[in-house]
């Protein structure tokens, strides 16, 4: 019994020494803040940074390769975090960001060419005359942004559009790459005007194949504040640099532009009545 | 040499008996045509026409972009109407001409005149199939003039002419070897002549036995061998038909150039025939417009550009409880949802399915049953690689050799879950290709 004790502490003793020994001998010099970056961060390896995930956005930034508000999920938060880390001062005005679906076509306002039987998945469907969908350039709602969101901010609704939860959207940008029709946009929290629609088809045909469809009147382009809102190719585009009131909304004739509040603040309902229509 | 029969395959209902007895007859031009300038595989030719212009009969339309490439050519004189977007029978919407034709039908010069092809050389037949617009008419409309120039290090000692017509329904090419074997066999021989191969062999499915004899007996004095084959589909698929025939394996990733060997397909024989005997560019085609939705199937000549719709009126127009128009045969072919889509050089049928044949299914999880495994004639494992593409692993797909796939359909033919596995594959070797050109 007291052998077998002796034997083992021994044992135990000799061993640890010689990986304390190992240990200082072949010691790999690292970064601390490296480290300690990597803890400020969120963790979820999600890509959002266009890198691997957190250890590799972490090597970046204490390397000094990366800015120190690279990580959209972590937004000012965590920026101000690893300024600290890094000694770096940290301006903020980073403004959050959201993923927001620019169609509003849903199945009730846009019409299909086809009857579709295949692969459940936009990217897969796109293959076969590009969707079923009469707009080319319309949400497909077969859910692969819904699939492919590692933070359930994303929603099938059943009326064949995904919804967004601004409150649970990061910004990691996993929807906007994984769209085959591209009409996934980040946009700032803050502002309220949005354009749902990505058609460039000619007013006429957008009429034809779809209720709510910016057919390029250029009204809102108008009434907005100048370079508000530009028309490129028979579409009207929001620059989010400006602030809209929401009162131009109200000039679209076919309620395409509308004043969301996607950081709770605001009445939406409000706003829609003021628009004219029901969406 | 001796082949046997290739690995997996099935035994679809052949329908053949809807077409097959009637001969092969032209129909009347269209009030319109609807010409796509992107009728081959590699890069899309490019639009020399505009709104407005007069165009004669075999003038050229649309110039070849680089090598893997022909040209398009008027199917008729008359006016470019337009150029729009319109449903392509491959899948896609895609920019076609539309052309008002005059009625004269008349000629550009220097087409259609009957000459001495004894006077070409090899170079010269190349330069005149490619002028031409020659593609592979059996469906995948590979450039005939690319195939043809094989580098000098892989010799070919033999070239297949392609009669298997395995896809069901279809009667196009069948009829062809009826009606225009001499030419089929003249058209050949210049393929010959270019590639300097003396063994030429004829190969058709024993389905077609009269096929067989008629083609025999033009044959006979020219010492090419006629083959029947076993009846399994994909037999005219290029790999299986090689290995059939002569028991040669293409290796993955390699083409039949590699074994020495050469596949063209009947109708582009006979597309090669009348382009160097009589400099006729390829602006018509046989279609072979079937299934029991069609009132009067038919073998038509029609002209290139002609819409579904029209050519399906001249049929006699749809049973009234039609339910699916399919653009080539029902294996391969693509359903279509426009009857704006128009014949281009690869579409060799127009299948009409009645809507009590239209299966209407939702693919279930994958039972490991291993039918597809055991139909998959590239001996690949489909099961494996449709659950790969379901969960988006295509790297993993990509090792497990999707590449490879040739989209003949036996995998989802004999799935008992239903599961759209060539769909699947389908996206899978995009994504795999498109990785690849991204890294390279």
């Amino acid at each position: 019994m007291l052998t077998a004790v002796i034997a083992l502490s021994a044992l135990a003793l000799v061993s640890s020494l010689l990986l304390a020994m190992v240990a200082r001998a072949f010691a790999v010099p690292s970064n601390p803040k490296v480290e300690e970056i990597e803890g400020a961060l969120p963790g979820a390896n999600c890509g959002g940074c266009g890198l691997p995930g957190c250890g590799e956005l972490a090597r970046r930034i204490a390397d000094g390769k990366a800015d120190i508000d690279s990580c959209p999920v972590g937004g000012e938060r965590v920026a101000q975090m690893i300024a600290l880390i890094m000694g770096k001062s940290y301006a903020g005005g980073l403004v959050r960001k959201v993923a927001f679906i620019l169609c509003g076509g849903d199945d009730q306002v846009a019409a299909k060419r086809f009857y579709y039987n295949g692969v459940r998945d936009c990217t897969s469907a796109a293959i076969l005359f590009g969707g079923d969908k009469a707009c080319q350039y319309g949400c497909m709602g077969l859910g692969t942004c819904e699939g492919v969101c590692p933070f359930d901010a994303m929603h099938m609704l059943p009326t064949g559009l995904p919804e967004v939860e601004p409150v649970k959207c990061t910004a990691c940008g996993k929807c906007v790459a994984a769209c085959p029709k591209h009409i996934i946009k980040l946009v700032p929290v803050d502002k309220r005007l949005h354009i749902l629609c990505s058609s460039h088809d000619r007013g006429a045909k957008v009429r034809k194949i779809c209720a709510v469809g910016c057919i390029g009147c250029t009204k809102c382009v108008k009434e907005g504040p100048e370079g508000a809102i530009a028309m490129q190719n028979n579409l009207a585009v929001v620059n989010y640099d400006f602030d809209i009131p929401d009162t131009v909304a109200a000039v679209c004739p076919m309620n395409t532009i509308r004043a969301i509040s996607l950081d709770g603040s605001g009445d939406n309902a409000g706003v829609k009545a003021a628009a004219g229509g029901g969406v | 040499m001796a082949g046997g029969k290739f690995f997996g395959g099935v035994h679809p209902e052949y329908n053949k008996d809807l077409a097959a007895a009637r001969a092969i007859e032209a129909m009347p031009l269209a009030a319109r045509l609807v010409v796509h300038f992107a009728q081959n595989l590699g890069a899309a030719p490019k639009p020399v026409v505009k709104k407005g212009d007069a165009v004669k009969k075999g003038q050229i339309i649309a110039e070849p972009q680089g090598f893997i490439s022909v040209p398009i050519h008027a199917p008729t004189s008359g006016t470019v109407q337009s150029i729009d977007i319109f449903p392509h029978p491959v899948g896609a919407d895609m920019q076609a001409a539309v052309i008002i034709p005059d009625g004269k039908d008349e000629w550009a010069d220097g087409c259609n005149v009957e000459r001495d092809a004894s006077r070409f050389d090899a170079e010269a037949i190349k330069q005149i199939v490619r002028d031409a617009g020659l593609v592979g008419m059996g469906g995948a409309a590979f450039p005939t003039h690319v195939k043809l120039s094989p580098p000098k290090e892989k010799p070919i000692d033999l070239l297949i002419i392609n009669g298997a017509e395995c896809e069901p329904y279809l009667t196009s090419d069948h009829r062809l070897m009826l009606e225009k074997p001499a030419q089929i066999l003249e058209g050949a021989s210049y393929f010959a002549k270019v590639l300097g191969v003396n063994n030429v062999s004829v190969a058709i499915e024993k389905n077609k036995p009269d096929a067989i004899e008629a083609m025999r007996k033009a044959a006979e004095k020219l010492g090419i061998a006629v083959r029947g084959l076993d009846v399994v589909y994909p037999q005219g698929a290029e790999r299986q038909l090689i290995f059939a025939l002569v028991g040669r394996t293409v290796p993955a990733g390699a083409l039949p150039m590699d074994v020495g060997v050469l596949v063209q397909n009947v109708g582009t024989s006979f597309a090669a025939y009348e382009a160097i005997r009589f400099a006729r560019p390829l602006i018509e085609r046989v279609v072979c417009v079937t299934g029991r939705g069609i009132v009067n199937p038919r073998n038509v000549l029609v002209r290139i550009g002609t819409t579904f719709g029209d050519v399906i009126t001249y049929c006699g127009g749809q049973q009234p409880d039609a339910g699916k128009v399919i653009g080539g045969g029902p294996m391969m072919g693509v359903a279509q949802y426009s009857l704006e889509a128009s014949v281009t050089k690869g579409t060799s049928g127009i299948v009409v399915l009645k809507q009590e044949e239209v299966a209407q299914f939702v693919g279930e999880a994958c039972i490991r049953c291993g039918r597809c495994v055991r139909a998959c004639p590239m001996r690949l494992n489909p099961s494996v690689l449709g659950i790969f593409a379901e969960r988006l692993r295509f790297d993993d797909a990509g090792e497990h050799h999707v590449l490879d796939c040739i989209e003949c359909g036996c995998c989802a033919y004999v799935c008992p879950s239903r599961r759209p596995m060539v769909h699947q594959f389908r996206r899978a070797k995009a994504e795999v290709r498109r990785k690849a050109a991204k890294a390279s």
